[in-house]
């Protein structure tokens, strides 16, 4: 009875479950709640940044008609010989939208780009 | 320098014709060429990735430029002045709506048409059944002023009766599309928004150096409209025209019943009918009678925003604001052009890039209109105000210079109808064939024929029988139709997980059967007076709230209908292409 019996010794630390090596998009492709969190953010980052450009945008060209009506004399204003009305809708209208457009591309895509570094570091 | 008495035809018919020619030509000629690059639609795909957001942007420009903005515009602005500026501006804004709400995640999508998103986002048969009927519908509300168009310009031409133009320009989509050679190639699209901008751009400076060499006046007349120069006017169909004060007039034909010939009449205040072939000679500074279906204006409410140029001006014009500016991301054949950026970055520069250049191009129809309500005040009498960019410059510069200029305009007027109306007939051909004619038990390369048959004629049939509706107010339908549908189809679908198929069906379904049936209402010229007549002739502003609102209620009340791997999609349409990540197994070719 002098044995000896072998007994495996472990350290207790060994015994607590491994620290799994998750990386986001892993967590996204499996649709976990925390893939979903990461996933919800950008999208509401995008749509923030649209809706606002949207809603600046939107104020200063509907604004037009409602200016028009409130101060009717506004309309009579000439710059150049040209009518203001006439000036804002038919040039200074369009260089507005181009630089909307522009604001939106680059803050979009640096949206993304901060996406894609958070996502793929952890 | 204008000339007292008016040339026969603005533009001669010969320099016409050819010009005309020529861009058919070309058109086919770099469209095969293109074909040598390019043979199926994902060859298409995989060439497209070489191409620069700069190209394909003047790709989108040369599709979406259409009859109603060379045309059109310039056509409305001559006869109701500065509200109608809002048009151009609503065209330019359509696409930064689309840029902000729409583009990158649309193009992650990799749908080619509206129903195949439709389809992949919910995971529905029916949703896609019923954004092909719409695609179809609005295809054809687009395509018909196009051929309208071509009539218009053939007719001012050449003198060929109004069916004509609308033929010629049908007939080669129809050849070029079964033939395969304008399969939405970017070649000939560029070329011909780089020509339509050329054909407007070029006599705009001979225009306004003759304008600054007459004194740069300003539009005639301190109350009503006048005629600067003596003009004769010939009727080519029977008209009432409305007289605003007495006006001295030399007639040959038939005024109210009775025959002049070469005679001095005085046209009292008040309605006349006029009958086809007579023709009127004005001396300067005779008021210019204007025919019924346009509204006599002043100086003022011409030249002033809600000057009274159309029925509550406010209302009006918000609803042409929501229309225009919701309404051009539900165009079927803007879609396609996505579908050619490599990704959804170039997506977006490639939307920037058409902002750009849309703003060039519409800085002229305002421009032409305006000089046409100087120079051609007789087209508010025959009521042809749709034909002033092709009329001013051989009327204003003459010579030969003149009918050069006048051969330009003409050849852009017919590359803006070529390239829309191939756009549009592939895209409605392709979903009737692909949607539509299989459940009709007709399959394969046949359907195609027929579908491309069905997408030509039909429009056409519509644009012979409604010749009163002027173009650029049935593209304003078309794009009310396409804002009160696949706006919130598009909107909702890209941002909102919580719509349902029955949610999108239920909108679909409303906003297309009540702005499509205030269009039924407005085209039959049966939607009355007052403010039914402003509600159903610009529909969008209750149209669209009302089918936004029907989406999300039913989706809400359908909850258990939500697309199964609604998330899988969200992560497809909204993460960036680098990011290693499932993105689902939808595709478009597999559908």
């Amino acid at each position: 009875m002098s044995a000896t019996r072998r007994v495996r010794v472990t350290s207790p630390r060994a015994r607590a479950p491994r620290p799994r090596r998750t990386t986001i998009t892993s967590e996204i492709d499996a649709q976990t709640q925390i893939g979903e969190v990461y996933m919800r953010s950008l999208m509401r980052a995008q749509l923030r940044l649209a809706l606002l450009l949207l809603g600046v945008v939107g104020i200063l060209l509907t604004g037009l008609p409602l200016l028009f009506t409130a101060a009717p004399a506004l309309r009579e204003v000439r710059l150049l010989g040209i009518p203001l009305p006439w000036l804002l809708l038919g040039v200074v209208v369009h260089p507005t939208l181009i630089v909307a457009g522009w604001l939106y591309c680059r803050q979009s895509e640096r949206t993304e780009r901060d996406f894609a570094e958070l996502v793929e570091r952890s | 320098m204008p000339s007292a008495s008016l040339p026969e035809r603005p533009v001669n018919p010969a320099y016409g014709l050819v010009a005309v020619a020529l861009v058919a030509v070309a058109t086919v000629a770099i469209g095969a060429f293109g074909l040598r690059v390019s043979r199926t639609t994902s060859d298409f795909y995989v060439a497209s990735r070489t191409v620069s957001p700069w190209w394909n942007a003047s790709a989108i420009g040369g599709e979406y430029l259409s009859a109603a903005s060379f045309l059109g515009a310039a056509g409305l602005i001559l006869a109701y002045g500065a509200d109608m500026l809002w048009y151009p501006v609503g065209w330019t804004a359509g696409y930064l709506v689309l840029l902000l709400l729409v583009a990158a995640p649309l193009r992650r999508s990799g749908a080619y048409t509206l129903p195949d998103f439709a389809e992949a986002r919910l995971e529905s048969v029916a949703v896609r059944r019923v954004a092909s009927v719409l695609v179809v519908l609005i295809g054809w509300l687009y395509l018909m002023p196009q051929f309208q168009g071509a009539g218009l310009t053939l007719r001012t031409v050449t003198g060929a009766p109004a069916w004509t133009g609308g033929l010629a320009v049908a007939s080669v989509v129809l050849v070029s599309v079964l033939s395969g050679g304008m399969r939405s190639i970017t070649f000939v699209q560029t070329f011909q928004y780089w020509l339509k901008l050329t054909a407007l751009a070029v006599p705009v400076i001979f225009l306004l150096l003759v304008w600054r060499a007459d004194g740069a006046p300003a539009p005639a007349g301190t109350e009503l409209t006048e005629f600067r120069l003596p003009t004769t006017v010939t009727m080519q169909t029977s008209a009432t025209i409305d007289v605003p004060r007495p006006v001295p007039v030399t007639v040959s034909g038939v005024v109210d019943d009775t025959r002049y010939g070469d005679e001095p009449v005085i046209l009292t205040p008040g309605q006349h009918r006029v009958l086809s072939g007579s023709e009127l000679r004005f001396p300067a500074g005779a008021a210019v009678p204007t025919v019924d279906r346009l509204q006599p204006l002043t100086r003022d409410e011409w030249l002033l925003p809600l000057g009274g140029a159309q029925e509550h001006p406010l209302y009006a014009t918000y609803s042409l604001i929501l229309a225009t500016f919701l309404g051009t991301m539900g165009l079927p054949h803007v879609l396609v052009r996505f579908y050619t950026n490599p990704d959804g970055r170039a997506a977006r520069r490639t939307t920037l890039a058409v902002l750009v250049l849309l703003g060039a191009f519409y800085l002229f129809p305002a421009v032409y209109g305006a000089l046409g309500r100087l120079y051609t005040p007789d087209l508010l009498v025959t009521g042809r105000t749709d034909a002033v960019v092709l009329e001013l410059p051989g009327r204003m510069v003459g010579g030969v210079a003149g009918e050069l200029l006048g051969a330009l305009v003409t050849a852009g007027a017919f590359a803006a109808f070529l390239s829309t109306s191939s756009g549009l007939s592939v895209s409605v051909a392709g979903v009737l064939s692909q949607d539509i004619m299989p459940r009709w038990g007709v399959h394969g390369v046949k359907a195609f024929r027929v579908a491309t048959l069905l997408a030509v004629s039909v429009p056409y049939v519509l644009a012979v029988a409604g010749q009163g509706v002027p173009v650029a107010n049935a593209v304003g339908l078309a794009f009310a139709v396409a804002a009160s549908t696949f706006c919130p189809l598009l909107v909702l679908g890209i941002w909102w997980r919580r719509l349902t198929d029955a949610g999108a069906v239920a909108g679909l379904v409303l906003g297309g059967a009540l702005s499509g049936g205030a269009v039924v209402l407005t085209i039959a010229g049966s939607s009355g007076d007052g403010w039914p007549a402003v509600l159903l002739a610009q529909p969008a502003a209750w149209t669209v709230p009302l089918a936004f609102l029907a989406m999300v209620a039913v989706s809400l009340g359908t909850r258990r209908r939500m697309a199964p791997n609604v998330a899988r999609t969200m992560v497809r349409l909204h993460t960036p292409e680098q990011l290693d990540v499932d993105r689902g197994e939808w595709h478009p070719e597999r559908g």
